[in-house]
């Protein structure tokens, strides 16, 4: 894609124009770096000065979160860092197999009109807005729960986990069709030559050629659903506890600081230790996305 | 792609079988995800329709939010969006002609398209904690619309960077190459060649940004939107960049969460709007991105 080098007499203003929109595109460019990193400092600078004070042992693992105590402030943020992972694995319990059912029908068992709308259908899922989600939750859901299973409340972690797998399948679905696009059609038409019927070559031969594609689909879904703070905000019940049940309330990383925030003083501990908390979540989602990112790229090198 | 029925044996039959409950199960699964979610829909639709009509539309809310209409809300998100737009486009757009039109491959390519997968994976109540830190505190934009869209911009970013990257890379290099011959220089070839011919799939990518823009909340909470903020009745241009704002997506929230008494179908007529605007921006730009592949001339 080497252009050959100009040869044609051009004025000299055409020329300084021509330099000065590279030079502009170069710096669009690297905008993304540029960003990427002034998203950590800030958030790590808005939080830095609190670090000094807190012993990280039980701030990583109690659950007593108590910021505005008057006699004892306790950061503990374990019942928020199990809370997140709780409703962030029952979500994939119910996400990872039907997302990469759905993936696997989308892209071998239908062809055609039907194919067509499906991916349509997925899209306007994937459209939908977290507060929706969360809305939905809190009426809707919120109501059946409380109608049709022994819960005592309706906001809880199987409300959230429902709507954190419904707002992470079009993700798996689409990054996962993606992959299994991928695999040669080479691969299926010498199963099918063999005699295989659709499914047999579908698991075993299309799901272990297309498994890091997957992989990176699930863990895309993954980030999604531990970053997702309103839905999450509005469905889990939002108490510090470190759940027991299906249908305990919890609270999440995300919640806390979006409930918090807006209620705290800038610069007070309470401030930063908010901030402290987004960039232990800018960390998992950064680790988890460039896991998947390792994975994308192990695709491309078969 | 059935075999044919005199190789019958057994072992046949189990696999075929096994085929068509295979195929019964997933299209199942499909089924699961798509018709609650039409149903719920549907529910949220017949609750909030009764109160949707034009003045709902262009008054504003009255009696703590109990009443009236959502009008400073619509216009409120309208102008989040436009401005987030009109900022993360230009450097989306140019950011994925830099990737690629000018880069090689190189550790800074591979840097920039890593950053790019974590900018989009960046959780959405980080990307407010960095528009509080950076733009509402250091630069000292103070919490407006001007603090807010350009959170969202960043949040977007990413995403137009992908989807015009795709565009880009859909316009055939025979193309470029023969702009070249006739002794244009790359920008020339950038300008008038490949940008007119990837331009609806740059357009459809933006427009599909659209609708997420206008659905996010945590990325607005902290930087520029509030609770209640008065308005004239259907004014166009009601307020300032420096101004604070409301937002159909927070007005959902605070009437949900924070309004006692609220009239029951009002959260759900707020949702319907939302809904209505977000799924209809998207269809458009599903519609017109069909249209356009279908007629593609290469």
């Amino acid at each position: 894609m080497n252009p050959p080098p100009v040869r044609q007499a051009r004025s000299a203003l055409s020329l300084w124009g021509e330099r000065a929109i590279e030079l502009l595109i170069r710096l669009c460019g690297i905008s993304a770096v540029i960003f990427v990193f002034s998203i950590f400092l800030f958030v790590f600078l808005e939080g830095a000065p609190l670090i000094p004070d807190l012993n990280w042992i039980p701030v990583i693992f109690s659950p007593e979160w108590y910021p505005t105590s008057r006699s004892n402030v306790r950061y503990g943020v374990g019942a928020m860092i199990i809370g997140t992972l709780s409703v962030t694995g029952l979500a994939m319990l119910f996400a990872v197999p039907f997302g990469l059912g759905a993936a696997v029908f989308v892209s071998e068992f239908c062809g055609g009109k039907l194919k067509e709308t499906l991916k349509v259908a997925i899209e306007m899922l994937a459209a939908i807005p977290s507060i929706v989600w969360g809305f939905i939750g809190l009426s809707v859901m919120n109501h059946l729960i409380q109608t049709w299973l022994p819960a005592p409340v309706g906001l809880n972690l199987f409300n959230a986990a429902l709507l954190l797998a419904l707002m992470s399948v079009p993700i798996i679905v689409s990054i996962g069709e993606d992959a299994l696009k991928a695999v040669p059609d080479s691969y299926r038409e010498a199963a099918l030559a063999l005699g295989a019927t659709r499914w047999q070559t579908v698991y075993r031969v299309l799901l272990p050629a297309a498994r890091n594609g997957l992989l990176a689909a699930v863990l895309l879904g993954v980030g999604r659903a531990i970053g997702e703070t309103m839905a999450v905000l509005m469905a889990t019940g939002h108490a510090v506890n470190i759940p027991t049940s299906l249908f305990d309330p919890i609270r999440t990383l995300t919640a806390t600081i979006a409930a918090e925030l807006g209620e705290t003083a800038v610069g007070s501990p309470h401030y930063r230790m908010l901030f402290l908390i987004g960039l232990m979540l800018f960390s998992i989602t950064f680790v988890v996305n460039l896991l998947a990112d390792l994975a994308v790229r192990g695709v491309r090198r078969q | 792609m059935n075999p044919p029925t005199f190789t019958a044996t057994p072992h046949v039959l189990r696999k075929l079988r096994r085929e068509r409950v295979a195929a019964l199960a997933l299209s199942g699964m499909v089924l699961a995800m798509v018709l609650p979610l039409f149903a719920i829909l549907a529910y949220l639709f017949v609750k909030g329709a009764p109160l949707i009509n034009w003045a709902f539309l262009v008054t504003n809310p009255t009696d703590g939010m109990r009443a009236g209409g959502i009008w400073s809300a619509l216009v409120g998100t309208v102008y989040l969006v436009v401005i987030a737009l009109l900022v993360a486009a230009p450097i989306g757009v140019l950011c994925a002609v830099y990737l690629n039109e000018y880069a090689r491959e190189s550790w800074l390519t591979r840097l920039i398209n890593l950053a790019v997968v974590n900018l989009a994976g960046v959780p959405s109540i980080v990307h407010a904690l960095f528009g509080l830190g950076a733009f509402v505190l250091f630069a000292g934009l103070g919490r407006s619309i001007l603090a807010a869209s350009l959170t969202l911009a960043i949040m977007t970013l990413p995403v137009i960077i992908a989807s015009t990257k795709e565009a880009l890379n859909a316009v055939p290099v025979s193309f470029r190459e023969a702009c070249w011959n006739v002794g244009a220089s790359r920008w020339q070839t950038i300008w008038r060649v490949v940008l007119p011919n990837s331009i609806s799939g740059i357009l459809t990518g933006v427009i599909l940004q659209v609708s997420r823009t206008a659905g996010e909340t945590a990325p607005i909470m902290f930087t520029g939107a509030v609770f209640f903020k008065k308005v004239a009745d259907g004014a166009l241009f009601p307020y300032a960049l420096t101004d604070q704002c409301m937002a159909l997506s927070m007005h959902l929230y605070t009437v949900t969460t924070q309004v006692n008494n609220a009239p029951e179908a009002l959260p759900y007529a707020i949702a319907v709007v939302l809904l209505g605007a977000v799924l209809l921006v998207n269809a458009t730009a599903i519609i017109v991105r069909s249209y356009l592949r279908s007629r593609k001339k290469w």
